[in-house]
């Protein structure tokens, strides 16, 4: 999380308040780049990990071996256990996967939109925000995986060479499906560890212990600071936010297509696109809030993550939160009036 | 019993102005009870599938739309949470180990001597027959490799045509079932053959001295003349030892009826094609019984509603709602006991005389008025049918009013009975329990059947097995009365064994085994033989030497000129053929004359038609005897209907439509077929109209909590009649009379085998001998508890799309276009309309060879099923069972949806079987990820098991929802005995898998490989799919639409041709011709 980590020249000094509006600064008064780093790196390495810190690590290890034993006896048993039938064959699974998508929409929004319109605010959340896509992609994908019948086959989606001569078939959404969220995978791992080069280099800098030296370095790649590498660097995030940038709207716009495509009533509507990345943007700016209010208050993170942040995501929330609400209403709108039964 | 004038003259009144309140033209209708109860205004005309549709409730609504089924039942179920818990942990432990389910290896063994005619692939067809409650279907039976696999009708037998009924499609699951009786046991413990014959012979020898006068048989309903000889062989020997019928499916009360009205057992053998009016007098002669196949055949192909000569006109008066009633042009509900009333009626009308005080009524009933007009505008082409679960009184009238208006010799025939030895068979089953009560009885032999659970509750058939000394049970299963017998014989399947049988009108099919006994059972005729001289005599022999012996009687020729003429002989007052003249000589015991190879070419003939030539019964002149029609001559059997509203309700007996007396109660494909009109499966309910649930404040209506549509939460109650009682669940019936509960027998079983095994309850409980179809005096009450009911008429709504099309014959003629319009549902689109044809991006598929359709004719359907499970039969579809029929996951691949029009309480109803449409835009199609189901250069939508990952996309895309999915393995993989059974031209689908309807694409490309070879192309009508060839009503029309000659082809370009859901761009290849009701312009003012 360095201030410089995209090494814009910020148009306002992040520090003040914007003159006469009440606007909250984006940092706290009284920082210095050198003094920002030392305040995160010592969370990592030099606080102490807190009792707490494995309470909670150990409740959602727990959770995380439920899931396990869950799919577990699902591939042994059958979809049949999650209560699907003829009519409604997709619930649990693809409203799950639609949910976790959605969430991790927000970590890129902050990305590469922000980034590329210049919002220097964006900068002390992006990286968990990022972090969160990740993890949400990876939620995402155990669904689609473990919603087919038979999931030790579900490779079969994938264009591969093989002997049988098959191929995916294009005209499906899932397969779109397949390839939106593949990419989105990448590409967000890609901006996030490029976005986090420095920073390891920075860790592999301060650590004390011989494995933190090794780990870190290998993962910072080598970084040494110079001109050359920041240039490098800045070229690279920059183009990496452009190829992200379509993914935003992309990604869920593919996913909706999964229902708009169908000729199921009420899921063959033209306001699904538009609606479905309203609402991931909109549900994905809550979790990111979700997160950061906590962790704000835990490692002692106010100055960082300012009432300024927190204003500028609720203004996202409200507007997309308006947007989405417009989608229902219009759904219901729509049906009342083509007067289809 | 008799009843005034001023009596009926009010009960009329009274049944008019419930009749006029039913149909919802009272416009001051007794306001109490009716709240709920849909009024027809809220959807003046359209169709409507269940009650909540009709009446718009709203809960339903929601639940319609509910997007996420309860996929946390499995853990609030507390069963399912133990099972689930369990596997967790277990499943744990295999985290990671486990991928997919393993389909375990075998051995293929080659032949190392092939069998004579036998080539591996190619299918052999053997004819024979099955006999159920005293008559045969004629069958063609395919035999791969020496496994029956599938059953079809013989389209050379009379009773058959080639169609099949569902219990004789089910029958080779019947042979397969793993939990038949499978060894001979002596109290439980395996005793050889020869252990059996000791102790048989020892009690025989016993009896010697006494004549018999121990000796019991108690068989079904026999029309096996060799068995019937061999019986009779054995009274010969011990004249004193007694032969007792008792068959729940046989014709207890038409066998009265006949005796009542001409003072013998004659058959009534009725020719529909000849009948212009029918009247059914609560008769469901298209649904079941005798001769319903043939039946069914003759009465569709008088429905063409095109010429005006060859349209029909069907009356039902019926109380539970049948196929027939279904079918009838004017269906009128009246509980049982006022059938009769009715009856007399109309045979005052018609000019019956000797009916009695004579009725007169005021104001006019217009039911009775318009069914005596008719009729009497009709006399020669005119028919009466009394139902089988009416008293004889009834039949007698029938029979009377068939005289009266010279129907007799036009519109059906008399004939000897087809049953070897007609009695009234409740007398003959309470005679032997009398006889066992008073320590008669030393020996009872009971020949199949289950008389312990079958028996009327009055008759303590059970008490009275302990004491008689030697009990012996032949019989499939080790149920009831095996429980109370010795010796348990494991019965050889009709599949596994030889016979003969007779047809409904009385033609002979030897009944020849397709496979030796899997469990080395025991036909009745070597058990008989067992009992006679030579004990070892095989049932082969038996057939043969008799029917060797029945053709020397007959003279050289299998034909005689005297037959052919029709010309009858008189013996001692029954009118015989030369055919039964030799079959009654050749009873004469003697071992029999040497087989000539003439006759040996014969037999190879019979078997190998499946009918004997020349055996169907001539025409035999009978009168209805004089004085027997008068309401004092009325047995006082059925107790009087006096059923008014203080009075209690009345109750209906009827065998259940799927499992009869419960003989099928462990036949899966049975259990979980959707009866017929009430779409139950795995249950029986206490079937009562909307009204009187209302009245009862109990319901059965689809609940909205806990499952899917097809879950219906019930309320349990208690019947309470004649000092019985018995629990079931209560299931509401639109078109039922009021006042009046319907029960089916053979639910409640005890020892049944797995899947029979505690389903339903037991009607018998409370069914007494002296009223034992129905009688008055029923209590219902509701115990507060609740049972589940899996009924499939919830399942796959179309929320008022793609409804049936269907008008009267009037509006018919007056513009034949009528039959498309939409008829006050509302919807746009609706009304055949199709979208034009570029409207798609995709280019149009070009069909060089053949482009495969189907017609389905909603106009012939009776809804009886035989199509369901002959597809369950032909492909291999598993039995998901009763828990998963709750959860919606039926795997049927058609379906037959049931419509109705009109008031709740006597509705119209239609019947639309479903299959896959095979779309020509086939919105499957686009959206597979994997190419697993994909549009083949004939017009199929070809489903690809091995390609398909299961993402259920294609489910959820199909408009007809006729798409399934094994969510859990239900395919039974280990069972031995079931691999026999199925299809090897059809993959034996895992979980995990999407499947559907494929047209029977492996008889496809069976016709087509055999085409070429002859290279030509497939002929029209050489390939039948399965559903098809079930067909009794020859509903399903299949063919290639390329050629415009075929008749799939000319049925498309009919006017009445309509697609489903046709405005979705679908073009679906599979359509409908809409149905046409013949209506009685009196009647439908």
């Amino acid at each position: 999380m360095t201030p410089a980590g995209d090494g814009l020249v910020p148009i306002e000094d992040p520090t003040q308040a914007v003159v006469g509006t009440g606007v909250p600064p984006i940092i706290a008064p009284g920082y210095t780049f050198g003094s920002v780093t030392d305040k995160i790196a010592a969370i990592v390495l030099a606080r102490k990990t807190p009792l707490g810190w494995w309470l909670g690590f150990g409740a959602a290890f727990m959770l995380t071996l439920l899931l396990f034993a869950a799919l577990s006896y699902l591939v042994v048993t059958g979809i049949g256990i999650w209560g699907n039938n003829v009519p409604i064959g997709w619930a649990f699974d693809i409203t799950n996967f639609v949910w976790w998508i959605g969430i991790g929409h927000a970590g890129t929004l902050i990305s590469a939109i922000l980034l590329l319109l210049k919002q220097p605010w964006r900068t002390s959340i992006n990286r968990f925000a990022e972090a969160m896509t990740l993890f949400a992609v990876a939620c995402a994908g155990i669904f689609p995986l473990f919603h087919t019948g038979r999931p030790w086959l579900a490779y079969w989606m994938l264009p591969y060479p093989n002997t049988m001569g098959v191929w995916p078939q294009f005209r499906s959404p899932l397969i779109w499906d397949v390839f939106a969220v593949s990419t989105y995978a990448t590409v967000s791992l890609l901006f996030w560890f490029v976005g986090l080069v420095p920073d390891l280099a920075t860790l592999r800098d301060r650590s004390q212990s011989r494995i933190g030296g090794v780990v870190y370095g290998m993962l910072a790649m080598g970084w040494r600071g110079s001109a050359h590498h920041w240039h490098r660097y800045e070229t690279a995030y920059l183009l990496l936010a452009g190829l992200a940038t379509p993914l935003v709207v992309s990604v869920h716009t593919v996913v909706s297509f999964d229902f708009a495509i169908a000729i199921v009533p009420g899921w063959h509507t033209t306001i699904f696109p538009p609606y479905f990345v309203a609402g991931a943007i909109y549900s994905g700016f809550a979790m990111v809030l979700t997160l950061a209010i906590p962790i704000r208050a835990i490692y002692g993170l106010e100055d960082f993550i300012t009432m300024r942040h927190l204003q500028n995501m609720a203004k996202v929330m409200l507007v997309t939160g308006l947007i989405v609400a417009y989608g229902y209403t219009i759904e219901a709108f729509i049906a009342w009036y083509g007067a289809d039964k | 019993m008799g009843f005034g004038i001023r009596d009926s003259a009010e009960w009329l009144r009274d049944s008019t102005e419930r009749i006029q309140d039913s149909a919802g033209f009272a416009s001051n209708g007794s306001g109490a009870g009716k709240s709920r109860i849909p009024s027809p205004e809220s959807r003046p005309d359209g169709f409507w599938r269940t009650l909540d549709e009709l009446a718009g409730n709203p809960a339903f609504r929601e639940r319609l739309y509910q997007e996420f089924p309860s996929q946390i039942e499995a853990i609030t179920d507390p069963v399912e949470r133990r099972t689930f818990l369990r596997l967790m942990g277990a499943s744990l432990a295999l985290a990671g180990l486990t991928a997919c389910t393993r389909q375990p290896e075998e051995k293929i063994v080659p032949y190392v001597r092939q069998p004579e005619e036998i080539i591996p692939g190619k299918p052999l067809f053997f004819a024979t027959a099955m006999p159920l409650g005293g008559v045969a279907a004629g069958l063609l039976v395919e035999s791969h490799e020496g496994r029956p696999t599938k059953i079809e009708g013989n389209p050379q037998h009379p009773g058959s045509l080639g169609a099949t009924d569902i219990f004789a499609q089910a029958s080779v699951l019947g042979l397969y079932d793993p939990d038949r009786s499978q060894t001979l046991t002596r109290v439980g413990e395996i005793h050889p053959w020869p252990a059996f014959l000791g102790a048989i012979r020892a009690a025989l020898t016993a009896q010697q001295s006494l004549q018999g006068a121990g000796l019991r048989i108690l068989t079904e309903s026999v029309n096996s003349p060799t068995l019937a000889a061999q019986i009779r062989d054995l009274l010969a020997r011990f004249p004193q030892a007694k032969w007792h019928q008792w068959d729940p499916a046989s014709r207890e009360n038409a066998r009265a009826g006949a005796m009542l009205a001409f003072g013998e057992y004659v058959e009534a053998q009725y020719r529909l094609d000849q009948a212009d009016v029918i009247l059914a007098l609560d008769a469901d002669f298209l649904g079941c019984g005798s001769g319903g196949l043939r039946y069914a055949r003759d009465f569709t192909a008088r429905r063409q509603p095109q010429r005006a000569d060859r349209m029909n006109r069907l009356y039902a008066l019926e109380c539970m709602p049948t196929s027939t009633g279904a079918r009838a042009d004017h269906r009128l509900p009246l509980r049982a006991s006022e059938i009769e009333r009715v009856a007399r009626l109309i045979a005052a009308g018609v000019g019956v005389s000797g009916l009695g005080p004579q009725v007169v009524f005021n104001p006019p009933f217009k039911w009775v008025d318009a069914i005596t007009k008719d009729l009497q505008a009709h006399r020669g082409s005119s028919l009466v049918v009394a139902g089988d679960g009416q008293p004889a009184i009834v039949h007698a009238i029938a029979h009377a009013m068939n005289q009266t208006l010279g129907n007799v010799g036009r519109t059906l025939v008399y004939t000897d009975p087809v049953e070897a030895a007609p009695v009234d068979q409740l007398q003959s089953l309470r005679d032997l329990a009398a006889d066992m009560d008073a320590g008669k009885v030393d020996l009872l032999v009971i020949v199949g059947g289950n008389p312990v659970y079958t028996s009327p509750a009055d008759i303590a058939l059970a008490g009275a097995m302990n004491n008689v000394a030697l009990r012996v049970h032949l019989s499939l299963y080790d149920d009831e009365t095996s429980e109370l017998c010795h010796w348990q014989i494991p019965e050889a399947h009709f599949l596994e064994s030889w016979s003969d049988a007779r047809a409904y009108d009385g033609t002979v099919s030897i009944i020849q085994p397709l496979i030796a006994p899997l469990y080395g059972g025991k036909s009745a005729h070597e058990l008989l033989a067992a009992m006679s001289d030579r004990p070892e005599q095989s049932g082969y022999d038996i057939v043969r030497q008799y029917w060797n012996r029945v053709r020397l009687a007959t003279g050289s020729g299998s034909r005689s000129s005297s037959v052919e003429s029709g010309q009858t002989y008189v013996v001692s007052g029954l009118s015989r053929t030369p055919q039964q003249a030799g079959e009654r000589a050749a009873t004469q015991p003697s071992p029999g004359p040497a087989l000539s190879p003439e006759f040996d070419a014969t037999w190879r003939r019979w078997l190998h038609d499946g009918v004997v030539p020349n055996t169907a019964f001539q025409p035999r002149s009978v009168a209805v005897k004089s004085g027997v029609l008068s309401p004092s001559s009325q047995p006082a059997l059925f107790g009087g209907p006096s059923t008014g509203a203080g009075q209690g309700l009345e109750i209906v007996f009827r065998n259940d439509p799927s499992i009869l007396d419960g003989r099928f109660a462990n036949n899966g494909w049975l259990q979980e077929l959707p009866k017929q009109i009430t779409k139950l499966t795995w249950d029986n309910a206490v079937l009562v109209s909307p009204a009187t649930a209302e009245r009862l404040k109990a319901g059965g209506f689809p609940s909205a909590q806990g499952g899917e549509h097809g879950n219906i939460t019930s309320s349990l109650v208690e019947l309470r009649y004649g000092g019985r009682t018995v629990r079931g669940a209560l299931l509401v019936v639109v078109g039922h009379p009021d006042d009046c509960a319907t029960v089916h027998l053979g639910y409640g079983r005890r020892r049944a085998g797995h899947l029979g095994t505690g389903a339903g309850f037991d009607a018998n409980a409370i069914r007494t001998s002296d009223a034992p179809w129905f009688g008055g005096g029923l209590d219902i009450v509701n115990t507060g508890d609740t049972f589940s009911l899996a009924c499939t008429q919830f399942h796959h709504l179309m929320e008022g799309r793609g409804m049936v099309h269907a008008v009267t014959r009037d509006e018919f003629v007056r513009d034949p276009k009528s039959v498309h319009e939409s008829r006050g549902t509302g919807i746009v689109g609706a009304n055949g309309e199709t979208p034009p044809r570029t409207i798609t991006l995709y280019p149009e598929f070009k069909y060089e060879g053949y482009k495969w359709g189907m017609a389905i004719d909603v106009n012939a359907c009776i809804g009886c099923n035989a199509c369901v499970v002959g597809c369950q039969a032909e492909n291999n579809i598993p039995v998901v069972g009763k828990d998963q029929v709750l959860r919606g996951r039926e795997m049927h691949w058609i379906r037959v949806d049931t419509y109705y029009r009109g008031p709740a309480a006597n509705p119209e109803t239609y019947f639309q079987p479903v299959p896959c449409m095979q779309c020509e835009n086939a919105p499957c199609e686009v959206v597979c990820p994997v190419g697993a189901t994909v549009h083949s250069d004939e017009g199929l939508n070809d489903m690809v098991y091995n390609r398909c990952v299961g993402t259920r996309y294609c489910s959820n895309n199909c408009p007809y929802k006729v798409r399934r999915f094994n969510f859990l393995l239900y395919q039974d993989w280990n069972t031995p005995s079931l691999k026999l059974g199925r299809n090897p031209d059809v993959t034996v689908r895992s979980r995990g898998v999407m499947e559907k309807c494929t047209y029977c694409v492996q008889r496809i490309n069976a016709a087509k490989i055999e085409s070429e070879k002859q290279d030509r192309s497939v002929r029209d009508g050489e390939i039948q799919t399965a559903c098809q060839q079930a067909c009794p009503a020859n509903a399903i029309v299949f063919g290639n639409l390329n050629d415009p000659g075929s008749r799939v082809a000319q049925l498309q370009a009919e006017v009445r041709n309509y697609s489903l859901l046709g405005e979705l761009n679908t073009r679906p290849r599979t359509t409908y011709l809409a149905a046409i009701r013949n209506a009685n312009r009196e009647l439908d003012a």
